[in-house]
């Protein structure tokens, strides 16, 4: 019989080195296998950063000193721009929030135009350059309440609407004013989706345009809008819903009929044409009694007409704002 | 696969899926949850506790099509996992968002449909939760273990629902989970359809999946 060769002692493994080894390739799977599970994560997840660098505004001035000032600019603690610039709601280019500032950021508006057009006796196609010199930019600090029971306090810059709408002189049949987004697939990747029915429409009763506080803002914080927030141009009612603050508007047409809105349209039941800030007429789905002001922690009271009825509650005197929300 | 590989799979199972919370915590401790941190958390530890769901439901039918069998032994630490993220996604609405208040969170509750199928969802876990040591699946039996825990379809589908009703006009997500359900919980409907002994369903269009 012939012996089996022996394996000397010396080359066996030592068992030590061999679990060692073992050990040491679980603790790598288990390593990697996390770092790929939180690169997962952070991909769904990703941390806002980034600074907006538009031009800033020259000759921005304060609103002139009239009765109501104060609601021009509340003294509530304005908002970081951080939070304002990177926590949108504008389906154009994304529905995530958080999502809108990246997918803007390449958003050009260079050759802009804004065409005013309807029951007006002098419609006009305006160069946004032409648009901006109707009236001195004023730095305004309204709060601003979303449908979805959060808040922020913005520095607008901008001026009355009605500014604008003086110029082209409506005509009194005039009853309302209709607001378009521009629609551009390509440079608006979210329109490429059927989310809403592209473009965004928006709509005001006359007087709701004419008032004072109704603002066509074109900066924040001093500084030319940013493509998230709406550039070039958009609409700001301090008094209503974020939604109904149109952004990056192409088209103002005064009408003699209501406008069919856009939320309005894709859920009736929810969202009205009027959409005041309204604390005692719930969504259907979530309270509106209560809201989160970005920045703080907790929950604030919702204020009638977001803090602004005594500007704006006579326009509104007489009418049901339960049916008409 | 070896006891040993088993126990290290196992842990490898548990470091992963605590890593969300971790990133979550990591972020938050940074003030880097965005502007509206507690309604990220809220978003997040929901959705994980959709995701866990989901991987619950997907290993029974990973291990039948494929015969890896001991793929069973991450189920429970899958489900307890769903069951956590869940509870920390309702305990940070009623702690951050509510303000610990029991009263407004319970008329909230009865106000908003959504809220009412979510907290099923997280109700239905619960006895789920209490049963899943081995000694509970021995005390009720193997039979009736399965029977109640056949409730994880009930939570899954509250769960999706819960997420489908309160998205204001993008429903794309909560439809990639509805799928994803509807192709878990289908394959079981299959299986037992084409089940030896079970007559034939009138409806279903045999063989194919």
């Amino acid at each position: 019989m012939k012996e089996l060769k022996q394996i000397p002692a010396s080359e066996i493994t030592d068992p030590a080195v061999y679990f060692n080894r073992r050990t040491f390739m679980r603790a790598g799977i288990v390593a990697a296998s996390a770092i790929a599970t939180g690169l997962v994560y952070r991909r769904l997840n990703p941390v806002a950063t980034g600074s907006i660098d538009t031009p800033l505004i020259k000759g921005l001035t304060t609103p002139a000193a009239v009765a109501d000032a104060a609601s021009f600019r509340v003294s509530d603690p304005a908002t970081s721009l951080q939070d304002i610039t990177h926590y949108n709601n504008f389906y154009e280019f994304s529905t995530d929030k958080e999502g809108v500032a990246p997918a803007a950021a390449k958003f050009e508006t260079k050759g802009w135009q804004v065409s005013v057009e309807g029951l007006v006796r002098k419609p006009k196609v305006f160069d946004l350059d032409d648009l901006l010199r109707i009236s001195p930019p004023e730095e305004r600090i309204y709060r601003m309440r979303c449908v979805e029971a959060w808040s922020m306090v913005i520095p607008w810059v901008g001026f009355s609407l009605s500014k604008l709408l003086d110029v082209v002189e409506p005509l009194s049949d005039a009853k309302y004013v209709a607001f378009e987004t521009l629609l551009d697939p390509k440079r608006m990747p979210g329109q490429r989706g059927g989310v809403l029915d592209w473009p965004y429409i928006e709509g005001l009763r006359m007087d709701e345009a004419m008032h004072p506080l109704t603002l066509l803002a074109s900066g924040l914080y001093g500084r030319a809008l940013p493509p998230q927030d709406g550039a070039p141009i958009r609409l700001v009612i301090p008094w209503k819903y974020g939604f109904k603050g149109i952004k990056s508007i192409v088209k103002i047409k005064l009408v003699a009929t209501r406008p069919r809105t856009t939320w309005s349209m894709q859920a009736p039941n929810e969202y009205g044409f009027y959409a005041n800030v309204n604390p005692q007429v719930d969504h259907p789905r979530w309270s509106q009694a209560t809201e989160q002001r970005i920045g703080e922690s907790g929950r604030r009271p919702t204020m009638m007409f977001n803090g602004y009825a005594e500007q704006v509650g006579h326009l509104y005197t007489g009418m049901d704002l339960r049916a008409n929300f | 696969m070896k006891e040993n590989d088993l126990r290290f799979t196992k842990f490898l199972v548990l470091v992963n899926a605590a890593v969300p919370l971790a990133l979550l915590g990591w972020d938050g401790w940074r003030l880097r949850l965005g502007a509206n941190p507690v309604n990220f958390a809220i978003l997040t530890t929901g959705m994980s506790a959709l995701v866990f769901l989901m991987l619950t439901l997907l290993v029974t039918p990973v291990r039948k099509i494929t015969g890896l069998n001991w793929i069973i032994s991450f189920r429970r630490t899958l489900g307890l996992y769903a069951f956590f993220y869940a509870c920390l996604h309702f305990l940070i609405f009623f702690s951050l968002d509510q303000s610990f208040s029991i009263s407004s969170t319970w008329s909230e509750m009865l106000k908003r449909k959504y809220l009412l199928v979510g907290i099923t969802g997280l109700m239905v876990m619960v006895p789920l939760a209490v049963t899943s040591t081995n000694a509970m699946i021995k005390r009720l039996g193997g039979k009736r273990w399965r029977a109640l825990h056949r409730l994880a379809y009930v939570a899954a589908i509250a769960g999706v629902i819960h997420y489908y009703m309160q998205v204001k006009a993008d429903v794309r997500q909560p439809l990639a989970f509805a799928a994803v359900l509807a192709v878990l919980l289908g394959y079981r409907l299959a299986v037992y359809w084409r089940r030896p002994g079970s007559p034939p369903p009138a409806t279903a269009v045999k063989s194919k999946l």
